[in-house]
């Protein structure tokens, strides 16, 4: 699954601020942090803020903070305020459609979004936070990095 | 006059629920928990699972409740398994259930902590359960636990 890159600013934007409830971070904080854009995560964060899910504070000393329930609020949660996810969604047609191979292919290719729905749908954001504290990617010789990290990598 | 209830009032939370081995008492209120939540009473069943899971190899099988014999507030079951498609002694969880007004209080974290010590006093490093899909309740339970997805996919068919 790949996330569109307003969902992964939302993510890095509420995990980071749900981690720390009590505490205001502005947009350039933040974006500083991850090294992406401060104006397309400030556009980010108004939009989660229109949902509910951060408080905006003016003024001098202002930002944001988390006004959600970290133990009730998923990854499917805020992923959805940016995608497209229920299974019913129409897609566009796609060449080979009406062809049994292609509709095999797509049968199976829903059965990995379901099981990926699945999984987003089960992981609050403070088990999300949890998980991050474990670091469970440490050690695990069987992640490799993707084509995106490598390049990323070699840009360095 | 009115008749006096037997069963005892219930707990505010789970804090001070005691936890330990399933009695043929409990089966009775094992069975009347999952079918106020399941709307399903399956009597036999727990039945069953007791005598297998309460009464046999009780140092590889554990079937563990919370709560008095005439309320049963909780319960989870588990058994050690053994190299199944190669892999080496694991724990198995395949029940768990909390009564839903004392959900989100700690009793089915406690009742996982309990199990979890006692596959790791029968020697065994990893635990395992399977969720249905659809299940987001009891796959939230088991992803804020710590689990993850294992090695292992879970395969069916239907057999016409």
């Amino acid at each position: 699954m790949k996330l569109q890159k307003a969902t992964a600013f939302a993510l890095y934007a509420v995990l980071e601020l749900a981690a720390e409830p009590g505490r205001q971070r502005t947009a350039v904080e933040i974006a500083e942090k991850y090294g992406i854009s401060a104006h397309h995560l400030a556009k980010v964060l108004r939009d989660l803020g229109r949902a509910g899910l951060v408080d905006a504070v003016r003024g001098v000393g202002g930002g944001y903070r988390f006004a959600g329930n970290a133990k009730r609020l998923t990854l499917m949660d805020v992923i959805s305020l940016f995608e497209e996810t229920s299974a019913e969604a129409e897609e566009p047609m796609s060449p080979g459609e009406g062809q049994d191979i292609a509709a095999g292919l797509r049968f199976l290719l829903a059965e990995l979004d379901a099981q990926i729905g699945a999984t987003l749908r089960s992981i609050s954001l403070s088990t999300m936070l949890k998980l991050i504290a474990r670091r469970p990617w440490e050690g695990v010789a069987e992640i490799k990095p993707t084509r995106r990290t490598q390049t990323a990598r070699r840009a360095r | 006059m009115a008749r006096r209830s037997t069963t005892p009032p219930p707990p505010a939370s789970g804090e001070d629920l005691t936890i330990r081995p399933a009695t043929l008492a409990d089966v009775a209120g094992v069975i009347a928990l999952d079918a106020e939540v399941t709307g399903l009473r399956k009597a036999a069943y727990w039945q069953d699972m007791f005598e297998r899971f309460g009464t046999r190899r009780r140092d590889q099988r554990f079937f563990l409740v919370a709560g008095e014999p005439q309320r049963i507030d909780g319960f989870i079951i588990g058994e050690v398994r053994a190299w199944e498609f190669g892999s080496p002694p694991s724990g198995w969880i395949f029940a768990v259930q909390v009564r839903p007004r004392l959900r989100v209080r700690g009793l089915g974290a406690r009742l996982f902590a309990a199990v979890c010590a006692r596959f790791r006093a029968a020697d065994v490093e990893r635990v395992r359960t399977m969720v249905a899909r659809d299940n987001t309740v009891v796959h939230a339970f088991f992803r804020s636990q710590g689990m993850m997805a294992g090695p292992f996919i879970e395969l069916e068919m239907r057999l016409d």
